[in-house]
């Protein structure tokens, strides 16, 4: 559904986004991932038209964002970064100006405002004003919006910014859900969701795309991915150390694979050990990677960059 | 035309859910009638027109006007609604012509409430009631063209204030290259040429055909190239902002 071919978007001499190309299919979820300020809202701009890229395409549904951009914005459902609204409207007539503008009329955009509004858990407050919501509500309101004409295409940056746990959960399922049917690309630097919704991850950073995968593949690049943890009576740091790489926890020992599809091959020789040794064993954990560690070893801090 | 309509009336909307709206347009009354009656000593000139009424008009809508507009694209950019409006299946023009037609027909109706002055009028004489049309008509386009150059303003900057003095600004420099004491200034440093083609920029010049009932081709294409011009900038400023 949506295909990004060599993408470039320059601001003055910042080359925000550095030729990314991917591409994204009805019933998958995207995970975009990247520090602040790697250029995953300049992406998302550019596929909903909002920014023209500076070269490369971006077609949604077959049609051209930047020769066709009307055909293209109507498959498209987006939440903006910070979820902008109209803080001066109700929810309810907010609703029904987004849906009018997506060319749905009387009893079709009735139908569309209330399906949004039950969607996204709103009946509370539908004939409140916006600006009088809290930051959990006015989020989505503007889900919601973006939900209401039913779109083949989601496109949401940040989607759970500013939600409290639940909302969060809430909000994730429903992507989960989303992305059965539609081509869901969604942006966050909570790296647990990726695991929550996702089918594929994409970090970015400084414009470039570094890793991509489904969350396991990335995991997999992890330095613990496999990583056995042991605590036994008798266990000494220097006869674990020709397995691999040993870090003593006190008491407790990490080893680490040489390599990470070395994992099982690794369990199976610390239980040799073990045995051949007549450690006591307390505990043994195989460990698996941290995507959060996968994610600080691609990526370089803000602070760096700048 | 539907998605200008629904843009339209969504900013109609705006100005009469905020106390704005109703703040304006008692101040905009209150004012005319103090420039007509006091100001303008309507009934001390003796005279069944309304030229006490009109001509106040270009100097009253120096503030007023870009106080209306100001908020059009401004707030837009400030809250960041720009970024749904401008992916929502439109095209900018839609939603630059939409938004400007919202803050017009606000004017118009600004403009319409005044009718009390046309039954004072004509309660105490018996004035030309066409001349009086054409001097709304004049008005309303005058209105229209400070507005278009808000819309402009307001594109420019995410700041209303600033937005405002802008236009107030321009609007201001509109008026005054009409009047002698600048046109003999500017007389001084350039050609004569020079002189007239910016004098004939002045608002004022063309708005006094309107109040003396003579509607001229050249001064309704003078407001409506002004107001295409306005509009045309403001689309230009909307996109340099997005082409980064």
């Amino acid at each position: 559904m949506i295909r990004i071919e060599n993408l470039v978007k320059t601001f003055g001499a910042k080359r925000a986004v550095d030729g990314i190309s991917f591409g994204v299919e009805r019933g998958e979820v995207l995970g975009f991932l990247g520090p602040n300020g790697s250029g995953k809202s300049t992406t998302m701009r550019m596929i909903t038209g909002f920014y023209p890229p500076t070269s490369g395409r971006v077609t949604v549904g077959g049609h051209d964002v930047a020769e066709n951009p009307i055909a293209a914005k109507r498959l498209i459902g987006y939440l903006p970064e910070n979820a902008a609204s109209y803080p001066d409207m109700t929810v309810e007539s907010f609703l029904g100006f987004t849906a009018a503008m997506r060319g749905l009329d009387g009893a079709a955009r009735k139908r569309a405002v209330g399906r949004a509004i039950e969607m996204c858990f709103l009946s509370a407050v539908v004939r409140q004003n916006i600006d009088t919501l809290s930051k959990g509500y006015k989020h989505r309101t503007c889900l919601a919006q973006a939900l209401i004409h039913d779109p083949e295409v989601l496109v949401l940056d940040e989607p759970t910014d500013g939600l409290d746990p639940n909302q969060k959960h809430e909000v994730r399922n429903l992507i989960r859900e989303l992305g059965k049917s539609k081509a869901v690309v969604f942006s966050t630097h909570i790296l647990e969701e990726v695991d929550a919704a996702c089918s594929r991850a994409i970090i970015i950073d400084r414009g470039k795309i570094v890793a991509q995968g489904t969350p396991n593949e990335l995991r997999a690049r992890s330095r613990l991915e496999g990583a056995v943890t042991l605590q036994a009576d008798g266990a000494t740091a220097e006869k674990l150390s020709a397995l691999g790489r040993v870090e003593d926890f006190a008491g407790a020992f990490r080893i680490d694979p040489r390599d990470p599809s070395h994992g099982p091959e690794l369990a199976a020789a610390v239980i040799e050990l073990v045995n051949r040794e007549g450690w006591k064993v307390h505990g043994m954990y195989s460990e698996r990677g941290e995507l959060d560690e996968v994610f600080r070893s691609l990526t370089q801090p803000d602070t760096a960059a700048a | 035309m539907r998605a200008i309509r629904i843009i339209c009336a969504r900013e109609l909307e705006a100005y009469f859910t905020s106390p704005v709206a109703y703040v304006f347009l008692v101040i905009f009354l209150l004012l005319t009638g103090f420039f007509t009656f006091t100001a303008g000593a309507f009934f001390e000139r003796g005279e069944a027109s309304l030229s006490a009424f009109f001509g106040w008009h270009p100097w009253l809508y120096l503030v007023l006007v870009p106080a209306v507009g100001m908020r059009l694209w401004a707030e837009e950019r400030r809250a960041g609604t720009i970024e749904l409006l401008l992916t929502m299946p439109i095209t900018a023009w839609q939603a630059i012509i939409g938004k400007f037609l919202a803050s017009w027909l606000f004017l118009a109706l600004a403009l319409v409430l005044t009718f009390p002055v046309v039954l004072t009028v004509n309660v105490l004489g018996e004035p030309d009631n066409g001349a009086i049309a054409a001097g709304y008509v004049g008005s309303f386009l005058l209105a229209g063209t400070y507005l278009a150059l808000t819309c402009m303003t307001s594109a420019m900057t995410r700041n209303q204030v600033v937005a405002f003095i802008l236009s107030v600004v321009i609007c201001l420099f509109l008026i005054l290259v009409g009047f002698n004491p600048v046109t003999d200034l500017l007389g001084r440093w350039t050609s004569s040429a020079v002189v007239d083609t910016v004098a004939a920029f002045s608002v004022v010049t063309h708005f006094d055909g309107f109040q003396k009932g003579v509607l001229d081709s050249r001064d309704l294409i003078f407001f409506f190239s002004m107001i295409g011009f306005a509009l045309f900038a403001t689309g230009v400023i909307i996109r340099g902002h997005r082409a980064g």
